[in-house]
């Protein structure tokens, strides 16, 4: 093979990648155009109707844009608690032994489990434990999608966190024991603030996992379109609303569906840049 | 030892334990996953589970009366699985690896940089949207649902993948790999072919595997685009099952929920079967 | 000559880091109260291990074992528990490494942060006035406290590390090859702060360098593969070593 034929081979396979990003930001911003246009931009994003008994079509985003922030915002808080002792545990007090090894290949599996089997058990496990707790009468909703969904990113915020936790100098750690520190203190006043910007932006990408997480949310949310009331109430994420009712979707309904997925597509991907724009950064530093 | 010591050591203490406490109650989540789907699914793995495509629901429901197993399996949605997963792995493979040669080579150009962070977005992608996509862009076109749909997707999902494994792997080649190729009078293109990709192999096969367990899983994008077919086939432009579409369906279909445990305990056990090997075959080309 | 009680005495001190291998044997040596006191050896020789024996260094690592006695003011710190340890036993270590995401000043009073230690506005000034003076950088960042440390040149940095241990009022200040990082004018400037610095604090420092070993210190010890050959006076143990392997050091056959 010529130099010049695998060069230009080289380049088409690398073009491929600009046209599908193209290929779906066309698709969904000219699909989701008839929504757009038939409701106003706005309107549709802060209207939270979804009704489609024929003639008097109305399609708002509002319920489902709540839904995946709340899910989103939950499985943030519920993931923390175990992400970070798992990065410490893996990147600090048992750094490359064999225990720290096991436990990073129990979150490795964790993060290989399919969405679909995540809901499953949500649904036959969790769901009837919320229902006897007396927590919600119908055991699905906000709530525990948002727990299910918080196991299922604890992997990415822990290995990406865990990894930025081992950079830390090991000259700046015992700087601080020579002060006289002890191990806690030296992680909450050396290792977190040198880590800090680093653990932050793995805490952004799973963000980004959660954001769009579509069957386990569908499986558990409840699937009701009204804006959640409160935590234990249902409701249904952008990703969910999607799931349940494209298939059964033509015209309006479909065109919203999509505008829908833009707009999810939309907060992901700013998500996601952020998030990788801090990585390299916080690797630099 | 005065009392802020005492005090402190016993924060210290406190800390180390609370760490390991919590690390290890993320193993409970896979255990009791684990242990439901196998302890659930178990006893309906039989040779005709594998065999057999899935019952209709009325055939179900009547066995369920007759008090009797639930004939069938889930032959349909393996065949499907393996034949849109073939059909994405041949595209998908070839394109993903000469797109992470090109980000390796040109690392500093612009156009590589655009290219980089366009393959973090569509990895970033929900698959979901992904489904969406293939929907606008295959199944309106050929007016109608179909196994290439669903390998579109599937192939969406896989691509950025295998760019990074294959850029990342050709990345920590050492330098001196390529410019003795080339000092030896090979072209770019020899040496790329016949000593980098081949040097690069083992990541490059443990990235394709990763990418295939991260893909096989998948049941939103294919809602939309393969959409399920309740007999076996190997028609690439019809409707076309996958094991996780059956367990969906089997979800949704109270007739058939009996049989959500066995072709959840297949996927479960070949997704984390290939997990393991990948990391296995990682750690062992390493060395 | 009336006999000084010492400060830090080493009986029979051993590290280990497997069980088949010693890095440091039997060490026995005392040391008196503001004194500078070399440690000197080739490279592998057990000196930077015996150093790190004395602040407990080795109790992060599992797998390191120090056997027999280190006393400070008569009281085996083996025994003792290592934070307190540390904070009678400062170090200054080969490569300055101010914390990052401190300020100057925040950097001096590390210890009392990491220690969880309240100070007043006006104790933490005159802390950071005073540590800063003795090592004389005051007049350098006076101006520019909130600054991040590491903005500042290697050298600087190197005083504000041993500031930083200053703050904490050590009995004893452990020095690690401090200025191997270093240009020679940096170098100098830390050598002169060593010998003000005595009459405040004991220091134990470990050297590659010969000449400065000669400059600063009143006793050296010299370490070959985890013994120690010789103590005694730096004059002495220079001009007339009564061990053959001091004098193939010395005389640069050996390391």
């Amino acid at each position: 093979m010529s130099d010049k034929l695998y060069r230009i081979l080289l380049f088409l396979a690398a073009l491929a990648v600009p046209v599908v990003c193209g290929g779906i930001i066309y698709a969904l911003v000219s699909d989701a155009y008839e929504a757009f246009e038939h409701f106003g931009f706005l309107n549709f994003l802060t209207s939270s109707e979804w009704s489609y008994t024929e003639g008097a079509e109305q399609y708002g985003a509002l319920p489902f844009i709540t839904g995946t922030l709340m899910t989103t915002a939950l499985a943030l808080l519920f993931c923390i608690p175990f992400s970070l002792p798992v990065a410490l545990f893996v990147g600090e007090y048992f750094k490359g032994t064999k225990v720290a090894s096991v436990l990073s290949t129990v979150t490795d599996l964790l993060a290989g489990i399919p969405s679909i089997i995540y809901g499953l058990w949500g649904f036959y496990t969790l769901r009837p434990i919320i229902m006897a707790l007396n927590i919600s009468p119908q055991g699905s909703g906000i709530l525990t999608a948002s727990l299910v969904l918080a196991i299922m990113i604890i992997p990415y915020a822990a290995s990406l966190s865990a990894e930025f936790i081992k950079m830390v100098p090991n000259d700046l750690k015992e700087g601080a024991y020579s002060l006289g520190a002890t191990r806690a203190e030296v992680i909450r006043k050396v290792v977190f603030p040198v880590a800090g910007s680093g653990i932050f932006s793995s805490y952004i990408l799973a963000i980004g996992r959660a954001l769009g997480e579509t069957m386990t949310v569908t499986m558990l949310i409840g699937n009701t379109n009204n804006i959640p009331s409160s935590i234990t109430s249902t409701g249904n994420s952008m990703a969910s609303i999607i799931a349940n009712q494209f298939g059964e979707a033509d015209d309006l309904r479909l065109s919203s569906l999509i505008a829908i997925g833009l707009i999810l597509f939309l907060i992901t991907a700013i998500i996601n840049m952020i998030g990788k724009v801090m990585i390299k950064r916080a690797r630099i530093a | 030892m005065n009392v802020t010591t005492k005090h402190r050591l016993a924060k210290d203490k406190l800390m180390l334990w609370g760490v390991c406490l919590f690390a290890a109650l993320t193993a409970v989540p896979l255990i009791a996953i684990l242990g439901e789907v196998l302890l659930r699914g178990y006893d309906q793995l039989s040779w005709s589970f594998f065999t057999q495509p899935t019952p209709t629901a009325y055939k179900a429901m009547k066995a369920i009366e007759a008090g009797e197993p639930i004939p069938g399996g889930i032959a349909n949605g393996i065949i499907g699985t393996m034949l849109m997963l073939g059909m994405a792995v041949v595209v998908a493979v070839p394109l993903g690896i000469l797109c992470g040669a090109y980000l390796s080579e040109h690392s500093k150009d612009r156009f590589a940089q655009v290219v980089s962070y366009l393959t973090d977005l569509l990895q970033g992608t929900p698959s979901v949207i992904i489904g969406i996509i293939t929907y606008i862009w295959v199944v309106v076109p050929m007016k109608g649902y179909s196994a290439i749909a669903g390998s579109v997707a599937l192939c969406i999902m896989m691509l950025p993948l295998i760019i990074r494994s294959t850029e990342e792997t050709l990345k920590i080649l050492p330098a001196s790999l390529k410019e003795a190729g080339l000092a030896l009078g090979g072209n770019k293109a020899r040496v790329m072919m016949k000593v980098q990709l081949p040097a690069a192999f083992g990541g490059i096969f443990t990235g394709v595997l990763l990418a295939i367990s991260r893909v096989i899983g998948e049941t939103a994008p294919l809602m939309f685009t393969a959409l399920g077919c309740s007999f076996i086939r190997f028609a690439v432009d019809k409707p076309i099952s996958a094991v996780p579409l059956l367990i969906w369906e089997f979800f949704n279909d109270p007739n058939l929920q009996e049989l959500i445990w066995g072709a959840s305990l297949f996927l479960l056990l070949f997704v984390l079967m290939l997990n393991l090997t990948a990391k296995y075959l990682a750690k062992k080309w390493n060395q | 000559m009336e006999s000084v009680t010492p400060i830090l005495e080493f009986k029979n001190t051993c590290v280990s880091y497997t069980k088949q291998t010693m890095a440091v044997k039997y060490v026995s040596a005392a040391i008196e109260k503001n004194t500078i006191t070399a440690i000197m050896g080739p490279s592998g020789c057990g000196k930077s291990t015996l150093l790190r024996a004395v602040n407990l260094m080795h109790n992060l690592y599992p797998n390191i074992r120090v056997d027999g006695e280190i006393l400070l003011n008569g009281e085996n710190i083996l025994s003792m528990e290592p934070i307190d340890v540390r904070r009678r036993v400062g170090m200054v270590f080969q490569r300055p490494a101010p914390f990052p995401t401190m300020s100057i000043y925040d950097n001096v009073l590390a210890g009392f942060a990491l220690n969880g230690i309240k100070l007043s506005k006006a104790e933490k000034d005159a802390t950071v006035e005073r540590c800063l003076r003795s090592v004389a950088l005051w007049n350098e960042v006076k101006d520019v406290l909130n600054k991040k440390g590491t903005f500042l040149s290697g050298g600087q940095q190197q005083r504000l590390c041993i500031a930083r241990a200053l703050a904490m009022k050590p009995d004893v200040l452990l020095m690690d090859e401090p200025t191997s990082a270093l240009d020679p004018i940096a170098t100098k400037h830390i050598e002169e702060l060593l010998l003000e610095l005595q009459k405040e604090v004991t220091i134990l420092i470990v050297t590659h360098n010969m000449g400065q070993a000669r400059r600063i210190s009143s006793k050296s010890m010299f370490m070959y593969l985890g013994e120690l050959v010789e103590y005694g006076d730096t004059e002495t143990l220079f001009s007339n070593p009564t061990d053959e392997r001091t004098r193939a050091y010395l005389t640069g056959k050996m390391g």
